[in-house]
């Protein structure tokens, strides 16, 4: 049988657009709405939400929801350059597509085994 | 009459296809949520780095995060990730097939279940942090 | 009392006489039970005989009547005047075909790629008719019925841009037809098939659109099944590549 390496990429999409589809909204709530506007003061102090991210549960969540949705945004986004009518340089794509995805993954891990 | 002729004629589909119809642009939208999804993460993990770097530059990045042009693309990027959930909530069922006892489970209770996940998660997460 | 009327703006094209395609527009009566293709008829038999169209059963069950009415992919012995009434009805071959003439498209591509999918029973070994029948259960049927409803009209693929886009793309009717067989218990060839499918030009150009599922006039789902060969791809690919020794 023929190995068409699209499954790995449609398996990394679907699970990425499953946590995606959870925990997207309420973290852009928690992070990008409640924390920028400050409310709940005492719950974004530096030293809360340093003790709160560095617990090893937080950090292998938190790796999960960004690398995981990262690969599903680049196959989207892969996808919608094909139904825009990209013909010339899909395989290019592909690569800068998940090539970025792939580049997240490997900051967000650095950036979480240092904190 | 003369003799048939057979020269097929090849339509051509534009570029702008998806704002043909409702259903195209809606399917477009869906797939552009993405884009603000990848986004936010990038700024996600920025944050986690500042934190990371201490006390002022976290601070300094909340100020960043409570501007207007900020504020306003996470708010763009709240609805795209609750149109992303529902689509694909409501989608799941078609890849998903589901039996118990030889019966396949109905597409309405499995997406019904993922949205009382999702809830669930939402509220546990919510609590969490806040 | 004026007869009341309406009117069809219908896409014509003829080669022979070296003409781009263009419209004309036909008054005809308007009736309550009238479906666009009793319009059709009705210039073809008074108004103009060089109308050219497919059609045979008038009911929904031989497939040879898809259009564009009004943009969309529809069976036009399916499509009732009154739906557009007064307004003008714009009647155009499907959409991605090329066209042969007039509203007739030229479909040699759709039944290359029904073949190409092995559209019939592989066993890997035959039982003797002598050992009877192969038995099914009534879940093991309905497990592939739905996809067995498909009666070929090809309105999927006239809904479908993925396909419009890039005509190489097997489209919905013929993968859902492959599941009809992948699913069916008597079935033994789903490994064949996957040659055909798991290929980017098989399932995974498909970015689940949806709207093979919203055209299709028996409810075949298209859309759920190349979900599903997409699934069943992608576990396979894992069993392949994560237990190579592993029975398969
Ligand atoms: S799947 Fe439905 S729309 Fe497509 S060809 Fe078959 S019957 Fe027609
Ligand atoms: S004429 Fe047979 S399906 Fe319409």
């Amino acid at each position: 049988m023929r190995h068409s390496s699209e499954p790995i990429w449609w398996s990394l999409f679907a699970a990425g657009g499953v946590v995606a589809a959870l925990v997207a909204p309420v973290q852009i709530a928690l992070t990008g709405i409640a924390a920028a506007l400050g409310w709940a003061d005492d719950a974004f102090t530096h030293a809360r939400v340093l003790a709160l991210v560095s617990h090893p549960i937080s950090r292998l969540y938190l790796f999960v929801l960004i690398s995981l949705p990262l690969f599903h945004s680049a196959h989207r986004f892969r996808f919608t350059l094909i139904d825009l009518g990209l013909k010339q340089g899909r395989g290019l794509v592909a690569v800068l597509c998940y090539g970025a995805a792939v580049a997240g993954t490997i900051l967000a891990a650095l950036v979480l085994i240092r904190l | 009459m003369g003799e048939a002729v057979s020269r097929p004629y090849r339509r051509t589909m534009p570029a702008t296809w998806w704002l043909t119809n409702r259903a195209y642009f809606l399917f477009m939208v869906r797939e552009l949520t993405s884009v603000f999804i990848a986004i936010y993460l990038v700024l996600l993990l920025v944050l986690i780095s500042k934190v990371a770097a201490g006390r002022e530059a976290y601070e300094a990045y909340l100020t960043f995060l409570g501007t207007p042009a900020v504020l306003a693309f996470h708010v763009l990027a709240l609805a795209a990730a609750l149109y992303h959930s529902i689509t694909w909530f409501n989608l799941a069922p078609k890849g998903l097939v589901v039996r118990v006892r030889e019966r396949r489970v109905p597409d309405a209770i499995i997406a019904g279940s993922n949205y009382l996940a999702w809830i669930a998660v939402s509220a546990l997460l919510w609590w969490v942090v806040l | 009392m004026a007869e009341p009327t309406i009117a069809l703006e219908i896409f014509r094209y003829h080669p022979e006489q070296g003409e781009a395609p263009s419209f004309r527009r036909y008054e005809i009566p308007y009736r309550e039970d009238w479906v666009v293709l009793d319009g059709i008829n009705y210039i073809k038999d008074q108004i103009d005989g060089t109308l050219a169209y497919r059609w045979s059963c008038r009911m929904g069950v031989c497939g040879s009547c898809g259009m564009m009415i009004n943009g969309t992919p529809r069976l036009s012995c399916a499509a009732f005047l009154r739906e557009y009434f007064p307004n003008p009805v714009r009647v155009e071959p499907l959409a991605h075909f090329p066209v042969e003439r007039d509203l007739v498209i030229v479909m040699d591509d759709f039944m290359h790629k029904l073949r190409e999918v092995k559209p019939w029973l592989i066993r890997g070994q035959e039982t003797p008719l002598s050992e009877g029948e192969y038995r099914q259960t009534p879940a093991e049927v309905d497990e592939y019925k739905q996809y067995s409803m498909c009666i070929n009209c090809m309105l999927c693929y006239a809904a479908c841009p993925v396909y419009g886009l890039e005509p190489r793309f097997l489209g919905p009717a013929a993968i859902a037809l492959a599941q009809r067989y992948n699913l069916d218990s008597r079935d033994e060839g789903r490994r064949e098939r996957q040659e055909v499918l798991n290929t980017e030009e098989g399932i995974w150009d498909c970015t689940l659109v949806g709207e093979c599922t919203t055209a299709c006039p028996v409810h075949v789902d298209p859309a759920g099944s190349i979900q599903r060969a997409k699934v069943t791809a992608t576990v396979d690919w894992y069993k392949d590549v994560l237990l190579p020794w592993g029975k398969r």
